[in-house]
């Protein structure tokens, strides 16, 4: 077993370095390649900037916002684009308001165990359809992809749910898209692909397959674990079609997505308010930068988690798309 | 976990299914949590499809709602409110194809171009990053930029110009939606690109290079036949959404702009299935839907194997 370990870690940092030394050597402009003209790099340059800007001027715009004090933006006549007068004030009566501290914990409740539950469901099936010439895989396999086409649609999915008796219950929010096809088979993939030799080796200790995929495979397979955690995670944290359907009136299990939808995009007013002049009796729209507070708050966790994940987004999506 | 299990063989010899049901009964026994919720979540709804041929009352059930043949398909294809939704999806998505497709393409031949490692590391982390974003939050976010409350109003505000509510204007939707597409997705899109210009042989350049090809002819010549794959690839894809435009997209901006402009298929069978109670009516929407979609991913893709490329799969 132990050995069977060492095989394998020895093998990801050889990995690693062949990767890492392919990237090096793609950053040098081959000599038969004509040497670059200044317009050219201009224009490069130009587009390439324009493109980060129209993604990170408006993140910055409310970000700004959300951190401005009433009379910066009562003197940018809204939203802020140059620093005014900062401060934090926003944040601290945005985490007193029940509504969207309500909000927050569904949001993470529903994110944590909804991708606990896909996770754990997704990586046990990749493992018992990756094992080549394994007695029904072909056929558990042709049952996952024709999911991928064929589907009974909005209406009638509804109605399975509500028949379970559905309605209202937070299992409604994550079992009906608890298993994604396409990450099974970007785990799958991956799974196939841990070299037999270890597996073999691991066997030979006397290892059944659960343990070889709990003691071998898992460890050699971090990035995909993290990849395709990321990929249910913003799933979960996204969602809000799910809501719309099975507890549309039940302000009280809300997630952060649907808070947003209905008092910043529909500019309802926050009930229970704790900011002066717009309690529920009033319903007005919320100041703008607790609106825009909220807005930051639903990028918040993603930008935790994202630089994390990024470097091997590649990975992920390419096996998926080639081999799926 | 003693009992040294039999080796998967490598050749064609087969064991007894007896055997073989020992050996990997613990595989078999890890797919069934994602099977069972795959039974129930998606091939059970599959059944709800007889709902279409029936009027559907919640209080009674699938097995004892009146059945009515074709009936629910003859009031559809008589109902202008869902001839307005179909040509809406497909003015969408043509609008879609012509004008978000080359831009993944267009960026993944830019940044391919790119030496510097670190720019093209952090343009890719940037460009990405929408992706992750959910529609009610790109929405928001293009409201408080373009809304009537937005930045680009409170420029025109004050230096009175007068004021272009973009979100609300049915006139532009299509316009206006392309572009939250192109802003959420074209950046994660120039993987699959990026992935396939790297896997052009470079020796390729290098000879066309010392034949006296320049860069454009490099491009013509050798980058882009070296797409061509993935190009038709993505297009069989595309095609094959093309009845998809993006509900929740549509659906979070329906009430702004007013359905006449926001209705696709998806959304009048939300909104005329569960909003309003005639499920049998928007399950019959559905259905229709997804025979078109079926129909039309099958077309792409024989027309891509006529072409001769993979598409979907290989010939």
């Amino acid at each position: 077993m132990t050995n069977a370990l060492t095989i394998a870690s020895r093998r990801r940092r050889r990995h690693d370095a062949t990767g890492a030394a392919r990237q090096r050597s793609r950053s040098v402009r081959p000599p038969w390649e004509e040497p670059p003209t200044v317009v050219g790099q201009a224009a490069k340059g130009l587009t390439l900037g324009a493109t980060l800007a129209v993604i990170l001027v408006p993140l910055w715009i409310i970000v700004l916002t959300s951190f401005s004090t009433p009379g910066a933006v009562n003197r940018a006549g809204g939203l802020v684009i140059w620093p005014d007068g900062l401060s934090a004030e926003t944040y601290r009566q945005m985490l007193n308001d029940p509504t969207v501290v309500t909000a927050l914990m569904v949001s993470l409740g529903i994110t944590v165990v909804g991708t606990a539950v896909s996770m754990a469901v997704s990586i046990l099936c990749a493992y018992g359809l990756s094992r080549p010439r394994s007695l029904g895989h072909r056929f558990v396999l042709m049952l996952l992809i024709i999911t991928m086409f064929v589907g009974g649609g909005l209406i009638p999915s509804f109605l399975v749910v509500t028949g379970l008796g559905g309605y209202g219950q937070w299992w409604a929010l994550i079992l009906p898209n608890a298993v994604s096809v396409f990450n099974i088979l970007v785990l799958r993939a991956f799974y196939q692909e841990t070299s037999s030799e270890l597996i073999d080796a691991a066997r030979m200790d006397g290892a059944g397959d659960w343990r070889i995929l709990w003691s071998v495979v898992l460890p050699t397979s971090r990035a995909v674990t993290a990849v395709t955690s990321l990929f249910y995670a913003v799933g979960y944290w996204n969602s809000f079609f799910n809501v719309m359907l099975y507890m549309p009136t039940d302000s009280q299990k809300w997630p952060l997505q649907y808070v947003l939808l209905t008092y910043v995009n529909r500019g309802n007013g926050l009930p229970g308010s704790v900011n002066s002049g717009f309690g529920s009796a009033h319903a007005q729209t919320a100041p703008l930068s607790l609106q825009m507070a909220v807005v930051v708050l639903t990028l918040v966790p993603l930008v935790i988690v994202y630089p994390f994940v990024q470097k091997h987004l590649r990975t992920g999506v390419l096996t998926g798309a080639i081999k799926g | 976990m003693s009992t040294a299990a039999p080796k998967r063989p490598e050749g064609p010899a087969r064991l007894d299914w007896r055997i073989r049901l020992r050996r990997d009964r613990s595989l078999l026994l890890m797919t069934v949590p994602a099977a069972a919720l795959l039974l129930v979540f998606n091939y059970v709804p599959l059944f709800g499809i007889v709902t279409a041929f029936q009027e559907y009352d919640p209080l009674v059930g699938v097995w004892h709602s009146e059945w009515v043949g074709f009936d629910q398909f003859q009031q559809l294809f008589g109902d202008p409110a869902f001839w307005a939704s179909m040509k809406n999806t497909l003015y969408l998505s043509f609008v879609q194809l012509i004008l978000f497709f080359p831009v993944p393409i267009a960026l993944a031949l830019l940044l391919n171009s790119v030496m510097s490692e670190r720019i093209r590391n952090l343009f890719q982390s940037v460009v990405y990053l929408p992706h992750f974003f959910s529609w009610v939050l790109a929405i928001t976010i293009f409201q408080q930029m373009l809304g009537g409350a937005g930045v680009l109003n409170q420029f025109l505000r004050q230096h009175d110009i007068g004021t272009w509510d973009i979100m609300t204007d049915p006139h532009t939707f299509a316009l206006l939606v392309t572009s939250q597409a192109i802003w959420k997705e074209a950046g994660w899109g120039i993987i699959v690109f990026l992935a396939a210009l790297s896997a052009i042989n470079s020796e390729l350049y290098e000879a066309a290079a010392a034949d006296g090809a320049g860069r454009f002819r490099r491009t013509w010549h050798i980058t882009l036949p070296g797409l061509r794959g993935v190009i038709v690839l993505m297009l069989v894809l595309r095609l094959g959404n093309a009845l998809s435009v993006g509900f929740e997209q549509f659906l979070v901006q329906r009430e702004a702009v007013g359905h006449e402009a926001a209705d696709v298929l998806d959304t009048f069978s939300f909104y005329y299935g569960i909003a309003t109670g005639g499920y049998s009516y928007g399950a019959a929407a559905g259905l229709f839907k997804s025979v078109v979609s079926l129909l039309l991913i099958w077309g792409a893709n024989t027309l891509a194997h006529a072409f001769g490329e993979d598409g979907l799969y290989r010939k």
